[in-house]
């Protein structure tokens, strides 16, 4: 489904900065994979999956998607295959227009947008639907301003709108990390049912160990912007946090010395 | 004085189609696009030059409006394309549009005196005097914009452009190239302010290099007055609220005129205006501040 080879990244080249955010990175995931992608600040988790989106540009590798190379693509090109979940609450909704707006916006994601009516009476009652799935009540609320929301109700919508047009690949950017940890694991368990019933081939970026071994079929570990573990199936079941612990030491020759890592 | 109001009435709505333009780039997109002083410019550049020669004064509006689009292209373009801060792109085609309108007009200034201006037909058609004439023309115009822009803010590409000044990453991550709805609402807003620019321009029967001169203020200083004191429930009321934004601003100049300051301090009174209006937030802010500071002595107390 993804293709990733020989994928680098350098930011601020040439400058006292200069930083090899990815070195040398390679990933293949097959369709309907869960990866969970962990590591510590500046491993290269974020940038590996915004060279996907394309809100970098690689100096070197190539990614294809479903047998097509991306990595050329402008970001608002690759949006049609894409379905993304940011970090920040804010980002993945326009705050100033409705919930059903916010939705109809995502609808027409990877079609050409024409002088047609931006919400149609007929979408309205498929949002209706589509939103009391969530379990929020945000239904009844359809034509309140996203602005109103709370962050999980925000990210929870972001989510909705990301798989919305059933996307080959979910990029799930620690999207939990803001909110507080009821919340977050309520938007973790929405993401679950929706990459399961929806059969999604998803990368989930997280710094919370326990999470990155509770969700998904396949774990990758990052350090210094590369892959320094890849645990699949039945070894990824098994696991537990000493273990990731020990391996990432081991790995990586650094301590994890990173609370939010260990906790989240 | 009723003639005066009237006067203000007439202009606040032609100066309501520029701040019509202004709320698009400055609130829709979140821009503050300084074009608007020369679009407004050649708006009238056009008119005037077209009247002059002999060319119809309505096709001449169309011909504003089409003109007014290629500095919000330019604009749009120096902005997305080459990455210039909005700020500066705009100065840099409004400084390129004053020699342009100098070409467009031949000259500084052009006077249209006693020539057939879209206001003289619909005198002639309806029997009123100037004045009534340039409230309907005005007013039939504005209203339609508003009509118009409701419906266009509504429709996809509509939707996509009020995201992009809302949440450019959000608008991009669902697959809309946020430079042409960047694009696309510059052309649309500086092809409004020609418009206005136009409509002036034949009201006044003239045309004058000059006359885009702190325009971008009055824009702003119309469109904040239309939202405080005529509310922001919905998207239709505020563009409303534009065209009684810029016809309160008429209506105070006129009066502020009236009662005796000097029309040369006109511009230094509306910048201070705008400065102070935009500077509410702040002072609600400071005032808040004390407030609590003030409630959390006494319940110490």
């Amino acid at each position: 489904m993804l293709n990733i080879t020989g994928l680098s990244k350098v930011f601020n080249p040439g400058t006292i900065n200069e930083k090899l955010a990815l070195d040398d990175v390679s990933l293949r995931l097959k369709p309907g994979d869960f990866v969970t992608v962990i590591g510590g600040n500046g491993a290269g988790k974020s940038t590996l999956l915004n060279c996907v989106a394309g809100v970098h540009r690689q100096e070197m590798g190539s990614i294809y998607l479903d047998g097509q190379r991306i990595d050329r693509l402008s970001e608002h090109k690759r949006a049609k295959y894409l379905g993304r979940v940011f970090q920040d609450p804010l980002m993945g909704t326009a705050a100033d227009m409705e919930i059903q707006e916010n939705l109809a916006l995502a609808r027409r994601r990877g079609s050409v947008r024409t002088l047609r009516w931006g919400v149609t009476g007929k979408e309205k009652q498929y949002f209706h639907e589509m939103l009391s799935s969530l379990g929020l009540g945000l239904e009844e609320r359809m034509s309140v301003k996203v602005r109103l929301l709370s962050g999980g109700q925000r990210q929870a919508l972001t989510l909705l709108m990301a798989i919305l047009n059933t996307p080959k690949l979910l990029l799930l950017d620690e999207h939990t990390a803001a909110l507080d940890p009821k919340t977050a694991r309520k938007v973790l368990e929405l993401s679950e049912r929706f990459i399961a019933d929806m059969k999604l081939t998803c990368m989930m970026v997280t710094h919370n160990m326990r999470d990155a071994i509770a969700y998904g079929n396949r774990l990758i570990m990052m350090s210094q912007g590369r892959i320094i573990l890849d645990v699949n199936g039945t070894d990824k079941q098994q696991l537990t946090v000493e273990q990731l612990i020990h391996l990432f030491s081991s790995r990586s020759g650094e301590e994890v010395n990173n609370d939010r890592m260990l906790l989240g | 004085m009723q003639q005066i109001l009237l006067g203000a009435v007439s202009l606040g709505l032609l100066w309501s189609i520029m701040t019509l333009g202004v709320y698009i780039s400055y609130r829709v997109l979140d821009v503050a696009d300084l074009t608007v002083e020369g679009s407004i410019t050649l708006g009238a550049s056009v008119c005037a030059r077209m009247i002059v020669t002999g060319n119809d004064p309505v096709l001449a509006l169309a011909v504003a409006f089409l003109a007014g689009m290629a500095p919000g292209l330019i604009t749009g373009l120096l902005h997305t394309k080459l990455r210039i801060p909005a700020l500066l792109s705009g100065i840099l085609t409004m400084i390129a549009l004053y020699s342009v309108n100098l070409r467009v007009m031949g000259m500084a200034n052009v006077s249209m005196l006693r020539m057939t201006t879209a206001y003289t037909i619909i005198g002639r058609l309806l029997g009123v005097e100037k004045t009534v004439s340039v409230i309907i023309l005005g007013g039939v115009m504005a209203l339609s914009i508003v009509a118009i822009l409701y419906w266009f803010f509504g429709t996809e590409i509509g939707s996509a452009i009020r995201a992009t000044g809302n949440n450019p990453y959000m608008v991009r991550a669902q697959g809309v190239n946020t430079d042409n709805t960047i694009i696309i609402g510059l052309m649309l807003a500086n092809g409004l302010v020609s418009l206005a620019g136009g409509l002036i321009a034949q009201s006044q029967n003239y045309a004058d290099v000059q006359m885009g001169t702190g325009a971008i203020v009055i824009g702003l200083a119309s469109l904040i007055i239309g939202e405080v004191l005529f509310g922001k429930r919905n998207f239709f009321s505020r563009l409303l609220s534009m065209l009684f934004g810029a016809i309160t601003y008429r209506v105070i100049i006129a009066l502020v005129l009236r009662l005796g300051m000097p029309a040369d301090d006109l511009k230094l009174f509306t910048a201070i205006t705008v400065a102070l209006a935009l500077s509410l937030p702040r002072f609600k802010d400071l005032r808040d501040t004390i407030r609590v500071s003030l409630n959390g002595r006494r319940s110490h107390a």
